[in-house]
């Protein structure tokens, strides 16, 4: 799991921040909330999951909460990915 | 009852949360038509105020032009008021067909089809369009109806970083397998005026096999040397599929919008797109107006080049004022306050100095990137800007951000 939250912080700070962006990302900073990640691009993030794990996360599911922090990300895949 | 206390109490909770977050929007009341100098009541029931506007989208100044004006007078009397129908019932007059040839041939285009609004044309053409199988690419700002159009389709969703060309690249590698994608952007993004690179989109679709989808609201009319538009000014005129645009801007801004592009995707539209099919043709009094805009506009780039002319009188006058404006070209002026409370504040003293401007703040932009936008307009003489720079330089003495950048402004009021 520990390389999935890096993969995913990866993957927050390539898709989303720029290059001269000095916030740093953790497994627990808010995304949403802060304005890392809007709402526009959340559903990127979750198209990048859906195609990376084969799942289909339903609309319902991809709450802003849910997307908020890596740690509320890794719960909601856990939900959907067989392990 | 329907309408019990629950609903009731929920709703009143939800306004004490917008006013609380400091998000709600007052509305002021104008007493006079739009224009450069307008009359306002604000806050309700105060003594009207005369002020210079430089908050409306009224880039050519033909909001209440005589002629537009005279047009708009002449198709209520020749087409009526309204036209009780969806236009493929029996909404569609003559001159419905009239403005979209004149929209085709000023944009550059094979066909246009008129929309209630622009927005209504960004929240339908995306799903007639795309499905499940294709791929949308779009730049991260693009505008809410755009935002809200996607949602409304199957297709994947992908979104680039603003004007990022690597990144938008990126995305169309990812998406080599996907049947048809749309790279889809503005022609000049609202909150910052920046221009998209147009020019180099086009290569990439060029060399991706994408398709191009322009929303140029804030272009229309003026931007272009003949003011056709962000595709003009790129010099990619014929490669745009899709134009998405206002009537509602610089075309005289009363409302009503259109999507203008490649002939099959307008005939598609026309058959599927649920807002043309089910909503109210627009009126016959609207199209009159606008028709007489394009012809107006056509005939000569008088008031476009007066618009650049201000507006670079006005971005080299407030830049050697010691303001910190974001560079460009374009009427849309973003200085920069950074902190929300200071924009604010400013914009309210500058109402108070008799010019009218609106602050905004977190989320209509990024967190700490707070700013007042001007806009102007060619209705604007040099009396009028030079009141507006007068009056921001007071205030802006005021506060003590004259010759601060970033980093000082921030020091000073945090973000």
């Amino acid at each position: 799991m520990e390389d999935t939250k890096q993969m995913i912080i990866d993957y927050i700070k390539k898709e989303f921040l720029e290059e001269d962006d000095e916030m740093e990302v953790k497994e627990d900073t808010p995304l949403i909330t802060s304005g890392i990640v809007d709402s526009f691009s959340m559903v990127s993030l979750k198209t990048f999951l859906e195609k990376k794990y084969k799942i289909q996360i339903p609309d319902a599911k991809a709450t802003p909460e849910a997307f908020d922090t890596v740690n509320n990300i890794i719960s909601l895949l856990q939900e959907y990915v067989k392990t | 009852m329907a309408y019990g206390s629950k609903a009731k109490e929920f709703y009143q909770n939800e306004l004490k949360n917008i006013k609380k977050a400091g998000l709600n929007k007052e509305e002021r009341y104008i007493h006079t038509p739009q224009g450069a100098d307008i009359k306002v009541e604000f806050p309700e029931g105060a003594q009207e105020k005369e002020v210079i506007n430089f908050c409306a989208n009224n880039y050519l100044g033909l909001s209440s032009h005589p002629e537009v004006v005279k047009a708009a007078h002449q198709g209520l009397d020749a087409r009526g008021y309204g036209m009780s129908s969806v236009r493929f019932i029996c909404g569609t007059q003559d001159i419905h067909r009239e403005l979209e040839r004149k929209l085709t041939e000023f944009l550059g285009t094979e066909d246009t089809i008129l929309f209630p609004s622009c927005m209504d044309a960004n929240a339908g053409v995306f799903e007639v369009l795309l499905n499940r199988e294709d791929a949308m690419i779009a730049d991260k700002l693009v505008h809410a109806s755009i935002v809200d159009g996607m949602r409304l389709c199957k297709a994947q969703q992908y979104v680039y970083k603003h004007s990022n060309m690597e990144h938008l690249e990126e995305k169309l590698k990812e998406t080599q397998e996907n049947r048809l994608r749309m790279i889809i952007t503005d022609g000049v993004f609202s909150m910052d005026g920046d221009i998209a690179k147009l020019d180099k989109i086009c290569n990439l679709a060029e060399k991706y096999d994408a398709m191009v989808l322009l929303d140029d609201s804030h272009s229309t009319g003026f931007m272009g040397k003949t003011g056709r538009g962000t595709h003009e000014h790129c010099g990619v005129m014929g490669k745009i599929d899709a134009i998405t645009t206002t009537l509602g801007k610089a075309l005289g801004g009363a409302s009503g919008g259109c999507v203008s592009g490649r002939k099959e995707i307008v005939d598609l539209l026309r058959q599927r797109a649920r807002p043309y099919l089910f909503s109210n043709t627009v009126p016959p009094v609207i199209v009159s107006a606008a028709s007489k805009v394009l012809d107006l506009i056509s005939k000569t780039t008088e008031r476009r080049d007066k618009l650049e002319k201000n507006t670079l009188y006005f971005r080299e006058k407030m830049t050697r004022a010691g303001f910190d404006i974001r560079e460009g070209i374009h009427p849309i002026v973003p200085i920069m306050l950074y902190n929300a409370k200071l924009a604010s504040d400013f914009a309210k003293d500058l109402y108070y100095e008799g010019i009218y401007v609106i602050g905004f703040s977190f989320p209509v932009v990024p967190r700490g990137e707070a700013r007042i936008r001007v806009q102007i307009s060619a209705e604007h003489e040099t009396e009028h800007l030079n009141k507006a720079i007068e009056a921001f330089t007071k205030i802006g003495k005021k506060y003590d951000i004259l010759g601060k950048d970033k980093k000082a402004i921030i020091e000073k009021y945090g973000l």
